[in-house]
């Protein structure tokens, strides 16, 4: 890939003792919507935080922008454009819609699409109509949509979007993916942590599978949807 | 009726500074997490700067004077920041308890630069231009000054109010208390935001030691005077609640105003009776909150197995329990004196081990039971002119009792919480010690406390004070690695599923308060006869923090650990006293650093790097 906007090199990371990330690696390129699959507990969202420097890196190389950001402070890397939404979804319970968008906001950047609250608003009906509503006494499917909102005020260029489909109606579910492919239209990357493998083929049209602190898998999503040896061997259950 | 106005009146008045610096320390604690024990040190430092500044700029006129009481506390609020950026930045990770002995750590530190630089004796603000005269209100002359106190205290509450709520700032400290990490991960700079925060609390905090001039002398007691007050204000309110420290200011400043009036002797005894009430009925205060979700989790540091020794430490042991038996013979009186104070602390150590370790109850006021079991002795050779034997069984069984009705009110909190909630309940013990001049003595304390005629040559009371203090430490560490020690730990690490299973953990834990209290009463009788006196410092705040520095320094993790740290320390602080008249400041610093350098404890430090290195061998 030339010029990737993030790559990965043979990541390893721990925690304490126990060693999660075992040598990832990826790249992805501008604008791609990529998703990030495998069984529970197979590292996928610790691939995510160690990304964004929740979780210190122990060895292995990751470039945002053709820039080194392995080992810098989670909000050094915010700041350079990746955005973070938390499988936990992480929301200010106390504080309001607006509010929590207002934690999110930072200055625009030339390269990356621009976002109001009035723009996320049009993007998440819901969140417009409980803009002095805490977060605290929100459904899980509008805490869901708030987080994203309150990443994208920072105007990423590449979010990190950890199981959003998790716990959501499938109405929900359907709302989300449209609301994902929108942010594709708009020029944002994407990188996705899903379970449901439905809701992974809406969205991304490549996938990497991830099994035991490794990827196992690098390609196209319709390959991974059609081999049915590489789901039996890294998804199944 | 004009009695009820005018103490209600004042009783206002002194809520305003409780307030000020209340809010500061509340708003710190709700991002940082950590209880600044320097606090009161800001609030002080805020009245001396005041007091030094108006006299250069000749504080006679009104604008001299505000200019002062602002400078002074713009510039506390930079020695804030330079406090957080010197030392508690690099100690946020650490247990909580570490931190608090870290800045306990800069109070003596701020003590003695105070003391240098001021000197002694204490100082007397210019009254407030504008503010001198009186008010008659119902036929009483009423200070114009109080009145503005009063003002300032709801006017502050506004502002804060605006400025969390009508602000970027404000949104940002309010979204990293509930979620620090997340807020970083947004983009937010945390560590100018901690800075941030750090210096407008410490602003507050000398604003309310600069407002204080008019009103009553500086001296170099206002510290930690301040801070234990303002512990009870936040803990009343609840933590992290600003509204809830107005409210529990003003309570206290008219159970102070009342109290000092109806009950003179136990104005202090009262504060903390409000607070065990209040605690009662909400244990997280009026206005405040369980602590729950990301908030309460980022304090999850799990304690490590402790397991029985290995054969290296009860080899080690054995050594030194022989050095122990054979050595003092050859002694010196001066080494004997100094091994008999060594083997009593090292008891002390323990029990307070017993409830932090296995117990998981971080206790800041464990020298009540210490203190009350001396006073316990003291008290019966005085009175009752009982003999040693009689006064050693009454110590344990004071503390111990002292230890059953503490305990109760303690094992419902948790964390922080508890910390404070010890900490005032020592205090309680020591302001009864203090006050109480006719059973006590006051500050002179009891005099004649001698041990019993056979056991009065030193070498005797050696022995005597190794078989017991020996005694109790071996029963201490049976009772950990017995059923009883396992049912504690377990309900420590995973307290729902210890409840699950069937413990009553809060039955389990104050059972262990008690028994720690007992041993601690024990050290403490044995003390009484050695020194042959008991004081008020013997319950005192420093009194406890030595014995959360022998147990630190040793490691909790360790049942050997708080005995080396016993032997580490035992002494250092007499020493220090001998070399330097500033050894605060030094005793201060060296805390501050070994928290820096050794989050673990000494001998935890030395347990995690063995660990390391078979972890590499594996
Ligand atoms: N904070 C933590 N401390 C210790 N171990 C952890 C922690 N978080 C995760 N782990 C462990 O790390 C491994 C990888 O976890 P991770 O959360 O990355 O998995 P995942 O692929 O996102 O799984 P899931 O699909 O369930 O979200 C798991 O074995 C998990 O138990
Ligand atoms: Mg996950």
């Amino acid at each position: 890939m030339t010029n990737p906007l993030l790559s990965v090199r043979d990541l390893h990371a721990y925690y304490g003792r126990a060693h999660i990330l075992q040598g990832v690696s990826f790249a992805m390129a501008p604008g791609e919507v990529v998703a990030l699959v495998g069984r529970n507990g197979a590292g996928k969202s610790t691939t995510m935080k160690t990304i964004m420097g929740l979780v210190p890196v122990s060895s292995g190389d990751v470039a945002f922008n053709g820039q080194p950001i392995a080992g810098r402070e989670p909000f050094e890397i915010a700041r350079r454009g990746l955005g973070y939404v938390p499988e936990e979804r992480r929301i200010f319970s106390e504080l309001t819609v607006l509010e929590n968008l207002a934690v999110g906001e930072r200055p625009p950047r030339p390269d990356a699409p621009r976002w109001t609250p009035e723009q996320l608003f049009v993007l998440f009906p819901n969140l417009g109509r409980m803009r002095e509503r805490p977060g605290g006494q929100m459904s899980g499917g509008e805490q869901q949509m708030l987080t994203i909102a309150r990443t994208l005020m920072g105007n990423p260029k590449l979010v990190l979007l950890d199981e959003p489909s998790e716990g959501l109606a499938p109405v929900i579910i359907e709302e989300m993916a449209k609301a994902i492919l929108k942010l594709k239209t708009e020029g944002l990357s994407v990188l996705i942590c899903e379970q449901n493998l439905h809701f992974a083929r809406l969205v991304a049209s490549r996938a990497l599978v991830m099994e035991k602190g490794v990827i196992r898998f690098d390609g196209a999503m319709e390959t991974l949807m059609t081999d049915h040896s590489i789901r039996e061997r890294y998804l199944a259950v | 009726m004009e009695f009820l106005v005018i103490q209600s009146l004042n009783g206002l008045a002194s809520a305003s500074s409780l307030f000020l610096v209340a809010s500061g320390l509340s708003i710190i604690f709700g991002v940082t997490r950590i209880v600044n024990f320097a606090h009161g040190s800001f609030y002080m430092l805020g009245a001396y700067i005041a007091v030094t500044i108006i006299a250069a700029i000749g504080g006679q006129d009104a604008l001299g004077f505000w200019t002062g009481i602002l400078l002074a506390a713009l510039i506390v609020a930079l020695i804030g920041a330079l406090v957080e950026v010197v030392i508690l930045r690099r100690i946020y990770a650490a247990p909580e308890l570490f931190q608090l002995l870290a800045t306990f750590g800069v109070v003596l530190m701020i003590q003695d630069i105070t003391l240098a630089i001021w000197g002694p004796e204490d100082k007397l603000g210019p009254r407030a231009p504008g503010f001198r005269s009186f008010v008659m209100i119902m036929g009483s002359r009423f200070p114009s000054y109080e009145l503005f106190l009063i003002v300032v205290g709801p006017v502050v509450l506004l502002a804060l109010w605006l400025l969390f709520n009508r602000t970027r700032w404000g949104t940002l400290v309010r979204a990293a208390t509930l979620d620090r990490e997340m807020v970083g991960a947004l983009g937010v700079n945390q560590r100018l935001l901690f800075t941030s925060v750090f210096m407008f609390g410490s602003f507050l905090a000398g604003l309310g030691g600069a407002l204080q001039l008019p009103r009553e002398a500086v001296t170099l007691h206002m510290d930690l005077a301040m801070i234990t007050e303002v512990f009870v204000v936040v803990v009343v309110g609840g933590l992290g609640s600003i509204t809830g420290a107005y409210l529990a200011a003003v309570l206290i400043g008219l159970v102070h105003a009342f109290g000092i009036v109806l009950f003179p002797k136990s104005t202090l005894v009262l504060a903390f009776l409000v607070m065990a009430i209040v605690l009662v009925v909400k244990p997280y205060g009026l206005l405040g909150r369980k602590p729950s979700g990301h908030a309460a989790r980022g304090q999850a540091i799990p304690e490590p197995l402790l397991s029985p020794a290995d054969r290296p430490t009860k080899l080690l042991g054995a050594a030194v329990l022989a050095v122990l038996i054979l050595l003092p013979p050859f002694l010196g009186d001066y080494g004997v004196t100094f091994m008999t104070e060594l083997v009593i602390f090292a008891l002390f150590a323990a029990s307070l081990h017993f409830v932090m370790g296995p117990g998981g109850m971080h206790s800041f006021g464990h020298a009540a039971y210490f203190g009350l079991g001396a006073y316990g002795a003291a008290l019966a050779v005085q009175w009752l002119a009982a003999p040693m034997a009689v006064g050693l069984l009454i110590s344990p069984l004071a503390a111990g009792l002292a230890g059953l009705l503490f305990g109760w009110f303690c094992v419902r909190l948790s964390g922080v919480y508890l910390a404070m909630l010890t900490l005032a309940f020592a205090q309680i013990a020591w302001a009864t010690a203090f006050q109480w001049v006719e059973i006590t003595g006051g500050d002179n304390g009891i005099l004649g406390v001698w041990p019993s005629e056979w056991a009065k040559p030193k070498l005797v009371y050696f022995y005597l004070a190794l078989a017991l203090a020996g005694a109790g430490i071996m029963a201490l560490r049976h009772l950990i690695f017995s059923p009883f020690g396992f049912a504690l730990r377990a309900s420590r690490d995973a307290l729902l599923r210890a409840e699950a299973t069937g413990l009553n953990v809060q039955q389990l834990q104050w059972a262990g308060f008690t028994i720690a209290a007992v041993l601690a009463g024990l050290a403490g009788g044995l003390f009484a006869f050695f020194k042959g006196s008991v004081f008020p410092t013997y319950l005192s705040i420093p009194k406890s923090v030595d014995a959360l520095l022998m147990v630190l320094l040793g490691g909790v993790q360790t049942v050997s650990g708080p005995i080396a740290g016993a032997f580490v320390f035992a002494g250092l602080e007499e020493q220090l006293v001998r070399i330097t008249a500033y050894w605060r400041f030094v005793l201060g610093l060296i805390i501050v650093l070994l928290v820096m350098l050794f989050p673990k404890g000494l001998a935890g430090s030395v347990l995690a790097w063995r660990e390391r290195q078979s972890g590499d061998r594996s």
